[in-house]
């Protein structure tokens, strides 16, 4: 039998088919095109100005200095694009400060295994909060590569990814977004401490739930 | 059935009340619109046309009696009295408001179901074989592994951002009634010469825009390795699928640009160091615990033959084409699979009103252990019904107009939403199937024509299935117009093929009369009775439905 619903709602669509229906290619366009700056990634408010970098469950001062494409490196901590790292490694180990590299999605973690023991942060950015490659990223550095340094997560860091970051082996985020940064100030950690998933990776303690062997809890 | 633990308790209510509070967020306006997009996403809710859709997970189409009620209770006290059963084996509900949806998850919540992962760019509902447990020819129930895997791909920390959304299917059959070569991960259960269980893996089948069917990567991936050949499949994706353009996301095209062989290699080189850890190894006991859970019902025994089911057979034409069509061989003797359909002659495939699932409900109590099946293909299942039964619970789905016999038959039409709901649609593809289902609708023109899949689509991202359709139909927009297109010798079983364009598409008013000719060319030119309508445009080729449909050249 036909749901008796079905003769309204044919008609309704009927009326609004006309002013509804989009041409695909707009809709590609609203759906896929960020604008340059999106909204939630504006600046951080000025009486919200403090530091970007969460870690250990507060905001901190950053330590270390992003190097610029042209500019020398400085003294003290100093995080370098991989490629510059790679092509300067040798000049850089006559160095006496700490080093981080920023891998970018899309770039190969492969190239800089080789090199992690001088390396005491990496940098792993998400260009949109949607785009997941550094996930993996962390997890292969942490669970198959055994890099104890700082992996930091940067660029489209909001609070929702957060925990599972941290699984994924996250131990700092940098932070512009300005919901996020007043609920972490607000103590807000939105995880389902109920995990499905064995992982190496993450930076919190975590031990077997039940009979299941993939099944695991906060400690 | 599996029945949740308190883990999974917990765990469902955790996330139900995570869902809560973003919720919240949005309708406080903390949360944007953009960033609650993914988080609503991955709890199931879509924004459409008029309005929110739920769409709630049935994993690997299972539901019990209990389940069914829900389901009904959340149509008739939050929805329009009805509820449709998707492709994907899942339900959904067309008009929700966003303030109802935390109240709904937690309804759902106390039968153990939630809409967890039912879109979003992260690893879906995986879906099986409709006759999963029950079916003559599995080699062992698949549902156990589905379990695991939905389980293991539950918020996962890694694969909750992949480039674009994920499907699996495990059978279990040499015959194929899940579509499994059209899924990202396609996987068969089988025995090795050993007898040891294990899967053939097929990786980089989908529909949409590109149509493609899976490529085998592996023979025998023994069953201890699931999880983590799985998980080497989705760190490969996840590192290397295109995110530049979401109509290139899929696996299918990082297979195709990267060569199966390639990808099959880059795979078993991930697989090789996924495995070195030991983190997701299987262990037989293990799978043994999940496998109790499925435990087959313990059926009364019964003769094969069934002098009560012969009887009514004898009786009535309508029974026995329902007996025929409907009621599919049970690996116990003297039981059935029987098929409810929904997709009543010229009704909306897939829809169900409240009152019709709280039927099906009290009928899965009486005639089958309290189980449902949801399939693939839009109908529902009652998997265990002793064969003495099927007359009275004939009779029962006849008082509430859930009798039709057309299981497999030119009116059991796939049909995605369309126009009629969907954002993305280009044209209605539900009212072109009430209107096939008309034409074709009288139970001796459908015996005549005998087996004949007809799926359509209202946009080219193919979610009624139409390129897996012995007869395809597309809708498209063309200058404002709905105009549908005509495919043909498209397959989602075991011989899966795309089917081919037959050439210039047709209007709403002039696609009922195409497909009658298409339909009547090959009553007329099949060899016998028994030739199928796939099998006579395997050997005949596109040329005489051409020239029916446009004359000759």
């Amino acid at each position: 039998m036909t749901p008796p619903t079905a003769a309204a709602r044919v008609a309704r669509t009927d009326e609004t088919a006309g002013e509804i229906r989009v041409p695909e290619a707009a809709q590609v366009t609203s759906s896929q095109a960020k604008p340059a700056q999106a909204p939630h990634l504006r600046a951080v408010p000025e009486a919200d100005a403090g530091p970007a970098l969460w870690r250990d469950g507060a905001f901190q001062d950053d330590e270390w200095t992003r190097t610029g494409e042209d500019e020398a490196v400085g003294e003290g901590p100093a995080i370098l694009p991989l490629k510059r790292f790679l092509a300067e490694r040798e000049a850089l180990s006559q160095r006496n400060s700490p080093l981080g590299v920023i891998v970018e999605p899309g770039e190969k973690l492969d190239e800089l295994v080789p090199h992690l023991t001088r390396v005491t942060l990496v940098v792993l950015p998400f260009p949109k909060f949607a785009d997941g490659r550094s996930s993996s990223t962390a997890r292969l550095l942490r669970e198959r590569h055994g890099f104890e340094g700082e992996v930091r997560a940067a660029g489209d860091v909001l609070i929702d990814q957060m925990p599972l970051m941290r699984r994924c082996g996250f131990d700092a985020f940098e932070i512009s977004d300005p919901v996020t940064r007043k609920q972490l100030a607000n103590g807000l950690w939105p995880d389902v401490p109920f995990y499905m998933q064995p992982v190496g990776s993450s930076r919190q303690q975590e031990v077997p739930a039940g009979t299941r062997p993939w099944a695991r809890r906060p400690a | 059935m599996y029945r949740y633990d308190e883990f999974d308790h917990d765990f469902v209510q955790a996330r139900t009340a995570q869902f809560a509070d973003q919720v919240e967020r949005r309708l406080s306006g903390e949360l944007t619109e953009e960033q609650f997009r993914p988080l609503r996403l991955m709890n199931g809710l879509y924004l459409q046309l008029h309005a929110y859709m739920l769409r709630i997970a049935v994993p690997y189409g299972t539901l019990s009696s209990k389940q069914m009620r829900m389901l009904a209770h959340v149509g008739r006290t939050y929805d329009r009295n009805y509820g449709h059963f998707t492709t994907r084996q899942n339900l959904q509900f067309n008009w929700p408001t966003l303030k109802d949806v935390p109240a709904i998850l937690r309804d759902l919540a106390s039968v153990e179901m939630h809409a967890l992962q039912t879109s979003g760019n992260c690893i879906r509902n995986v879906t099986t074989d409709h006759f999963a447990g029950a079916a003559a020819d599995e080699v062992a129930d698949p549902r156990p592994y589905c379990e695991i895997l939905r389980q293991w791909s539950s918020i996962h920390p890694e694969f909750s951002y992949l480039p674009r959304k994920f499907k699996i299917a495990v059978i279990a059959s040499p015959k194929d009634r899940a579509a499994m070569q059209f899924h990202d991960i396609g996987l068969e259960l089988k025995r090795n010469d050993a007898g040891e269980t294990g899967f053939a893996v097929f990786v980089g089948g989908g529909l949409g825009r590109t149509p493609m069917i899976g490529h085998r990567v592996r023979d025998f991936l023994p069953e201890e390795d699931l999880l983590a050949y799985v998980e080497a499949i989705m760190r490969v994706y996840n590192l290397h699928g295109r995110r530049d353009n979401k109509y290139k996301a899929r696996i299918k095209i990082l297979v195709h640009e990267t060569g199966a062989e390639e990808i099959a290699r880059q795979i078993e080189a991930e697989f090789a160091e996924v495995r070195k850890t030991d983190l997701l190894r299987l262990p037989e006991d293990e799978i043994a615990r999940i496998q109790a859970y499925f435990q087959p019902p313990a059926l009364p025994e019964k003769p094969a033959r069934s002098s009560a089911f012969e009887a009514a057979k004898a009786d009535s034409r309508a029974f026995a084409a329902f007996a025929q069509n409907n009621v599919s061989a049970h690996k116990a003797a003297g039981y059935g699979i029987v098929t409810v359909s929904l997709k009543p002659i010229g009704g909306i495939p897939g829809d169900a009103t409240d009152a019709q699932m709280d039927v099906v409900a009290d009928l899965a109590d009486r005639f089958s252990q309290s189980e449902i099946r949801v399939s693939h293909e839009q109908n529902l299942v009652l998997p265990h019904v002793a064969l003495d039964d099927v007359p009275a619970l004939y009779a029962e789905l006849k008082a509430h107009g859930l009798e039709t016999g057309n299981a497999g038959l030119v009116t059991d039409i796939i049909a995605c939403p369309g126009l009629d709901y969907c954002a993305l649609a280009n044209a209605r593809s539900i009212n072109i199937a009430q209107d096939l289902s008309n034409r074709f609708g009288s139970a001796e023109k459908q015996a005549e024509i005998g087996e004949l899949k007809i799926k359509i689509s209202g946009c080219i991202n193919a979610c009624g299935h139409h390129h897996a359709g012995h007869i395809g139909i597309l809708g498209v927009d063309k200058r404002g117009e709905e105009v549908y297109q005509v495919t043909l010798g498209g397959s989602g079983d075991e011989t899966a093929a795309v089917g081919a364009l037959v050439g210039p598409g047709f209007t709403g008013e002039e696609i009922g009369g195409a497909i009658e000719t298409v339909v009547d060319t090959y009553l007329k030119l099949r060899e016998r009775p028994d030739e199928t309508f796939l099998a006579a445009v395997r050997r005949l080729g596109q040329k005489p439905f051409k020239e029916a449909l446009y004359g000759a050249a």
